[in-house]
């Protein structure tokens, strides 16, 4: 195995672990702040997986607009899902999943 | 090129430590905390790639985004401090067993797909090219974009303004 | 290595320069640091000292690493392609450095303080960002060292006067110094230094000085010309001394600082908000859009 595939592989599992444990804290996390940062750290992995692929396949200029997407991803997500919280805190005063759930509040 | 292999391999580690670290912490101030080290961790892999401005940028709006999670922390959680420690979690046991699955997958992926590696390239400029390409090849993924954060800047207010 | 006893330096020269303007002793800074020094820290109930710490001494170091990329004359210690970028990267870093030392005591007034941090940065970010780019786009380069060059015939400051008066602006509120001050504010006892003493006092205060002086210095690359002598004076009567300008121009813009804190009274914060999201960004925007038009054509 050459080093730059090394290279590319250590910070491809790397992204892997990052992606997993956003996955974890998204699905455990009952806060909606905590969910919203298991996504966060989900779009970590992924833009440290593009700048690999950037650096390892000859530096491709849709990789490097890949990660302009992937962080205009993040304002939105975080921006939408802010403004949801917002909105449910000032329907029924919650700021856990499982209580918003409930129908009668 | 080894350098790089340990900066890489040092930078991932600290990046998923500290992301792993950030669902352990009793504090939402260390929680932001060291969700914001994971992304300037991965912020300096990518300037380590070549990527200077995009790595900078990472750095630069991540930093800006924990602050506004900072925010919304304080003015909805119950207990943003953790004086009182408590656990906010449910169905541990079955999130742990998908991000396992998933990362098994993933890394098997990772370590048997053989990628087309034609390695570093002596590119000019990264920065310009990427410019070039937002502004010409990729002008329609912009303008995706910038719609995008439009309708994000609508919906959002839309949303949260008060009905009172 | 010079880089961070310099700025110590300075930022300590400055802030004599500003206990004169208020009427106290010019060896206030150097009292109160010897001072500071022999005081004992403090520690509160229930705190998190390791996160105080950390953010206490952040402050600072973002400060060296912001001051990094500025060109000191017509090297930068560190010449970033996309020094501009990195510059405003370090001093975001340093606000949240900021809010975790306010927390870290876990007190009322203290966690007020930092707080204060966050809507002051977040308002004042967008036209400090804008007001730094426009020279950037004139220049056609994100490194601090090419801007400079690019301003052999006029200085940016005469070109484009709002980024520079919102530069200034935008300078202070970056620093919460000055008209806003509000973070450390008398009305909550000191605010995110309040429950502070000794060592992490004098780091969240001399940071506070650190910070203020090292975006000072990036103004002068960024609007007056780097180590060049201005346009108008024609031969260089000190050739080779572009470090000699650089004290120049850093002297005279942290001077209009001291005159922006002299004139204007401490804002509130409802009022700093609105300023910025109602009068400073749209001007921001447009002054950017003027200069893209004038490059482009």
């Amino acid at each position: 195995m050459s080093t730059t595939e090394l290279v590319l592989r250590l910070a491809l599992t790397a992204a892997a672990a990052l992606i997993a444990t956003g996955l974890y804290g998204a699905l455990s996390q009952q806060s909606v702040v905590m969910i919203m940062m298991g996504l966060e750290l989900v779009v970590n992995g992924l833009l440290l997986a593009a700048g690999a692929f950037w650096w390892a396949g000859g530096a491709p200029v849709v990789a490097s607009v890949l990660i302009v997407v992937l962080v205009t991803v993040m304002a939105v997500e975080m921006a939408m899902g802010f403004a949801v919280a917002l909105a449910l805190y000032r329907a029924r005063q919650v700021d856990l999943t499982d209580d918003a759930a409930e129908l009668a509040g | 090129m080894t350098a790089l292999v340990a900066v890489v391999g040092a930078l991932g580690a600290v990046a998923v430590v500290t992301g792993l670290l950030v669902f352990t912490v009793n504090s939402m101030a260390r929680a932001t905390f060291l969700l914001l080290a994971s992304f300037v961790a991965v912020g300096a892999v990518l300037i380590g790639f070549g990527l200077g401005y995009l790595g900078t940028v990472v750095i630069l709006m991540m930093t800006i985004e924990m602050m506004i999670m900072v925010v919304f922390m304080v003015m909805l959680m119950m207990n943003p401090a953790g004086l009182m420690p408590m656990t906010m979690v449910h169905n541990r046991r079955g999130s742990w067993a998908i991000a396992l699955v998933v990362f098994g997958l993933l890394t098997t992926g990772v370590w048997l797909v053989p990628f087309p590696t034609p390695g570093p390239a002596a590119v000019g400029d990264p920065t310009l090219a990427l410019g070039d390409a937002l502004m010409g090849g990729q002008m329609l993924t912009m303008m995706t974009l910038g719609l995008a954060l439009l309708a994000t800047i609508v919906g959002t207010v839309a949303v949260a303004v008060s009905r009172r | 290595m010079v880089l961070a006893p310099g700025l110590v330096l300075v930022a300590g020269l400055a802030a004599g320069l500003k206990a004169v303007t208020a009427g106290e002793s010019p060896a206030t800074p150097a009292v109160e640091t010897l001072r500071l020094l022999g005081k004992q820290r403090r520690r509160t109930p229930d705190d998190d000292p390791g996160l105080a710490r950390v953010g206490l001494a952040l402050l600072p170091v973002a400060a060296v690493l912001a001051l990094a990329v500025v060109p000191l004359g017509d090297r930068a210690p560190v010449d970033l392609d996309v020094g501009v970028v990195w510059f405003n990267a370090m001093e975001v870093v340093a606000w949240f450095a900021v809010w975790v030392a306010g927390w870290g005591p876990n007190a009322v007034t203290s966690l007020a303080g930092g707080y204060r941090v966050l809507p002051l940065g977040l308002a004042y970010e967008v036209p400090h960002m804008l007001a730094i780019i426009t020279p950037a786009i004139a220049a056609g380069s994100l490194s601090p060292v090419a801007i400079a060059a690019a301003q052999q015939d006029l200085w940016y400051a005469v070109w484009m006067p709002a980024a520079f008066v919102l530069y200034l602006v935008s300078v202070a509120a970056m620093a919460f110094w000055g008209p806003f001050a509000a973070p450390l504010g008398r009305d909550l006892a000191g605010g995110a230094a309040a429950e502070h003493a000794g060592l992490d006092r004098l780091l969240l205060l001399a940071g506070r000085w650190m910070l203020l002086t090292a975006a000072a210095a990036m103004a002068v690359p960024l609007f007056l010309g780097g180590g060049a002598p201005p346009p108008i004076t024609g031969p260089d009567p000190f050739p080779g001394l572009p470090a000699l300008w650089f004290g120049v121009k850093l002297a005279v813009v942290l001077g209009l600082l001291l005159a922006l804190r002299r004139a204007v009274p401490m804002l509130r914060m409802a009022r700093f908000a609105t300023l910025a999201w109602v009068v400073l960004v749209p001007l921001a925007v447009a002054q950017a859009l003027v200069v893209t038009l004038v490059v482009l054509a």
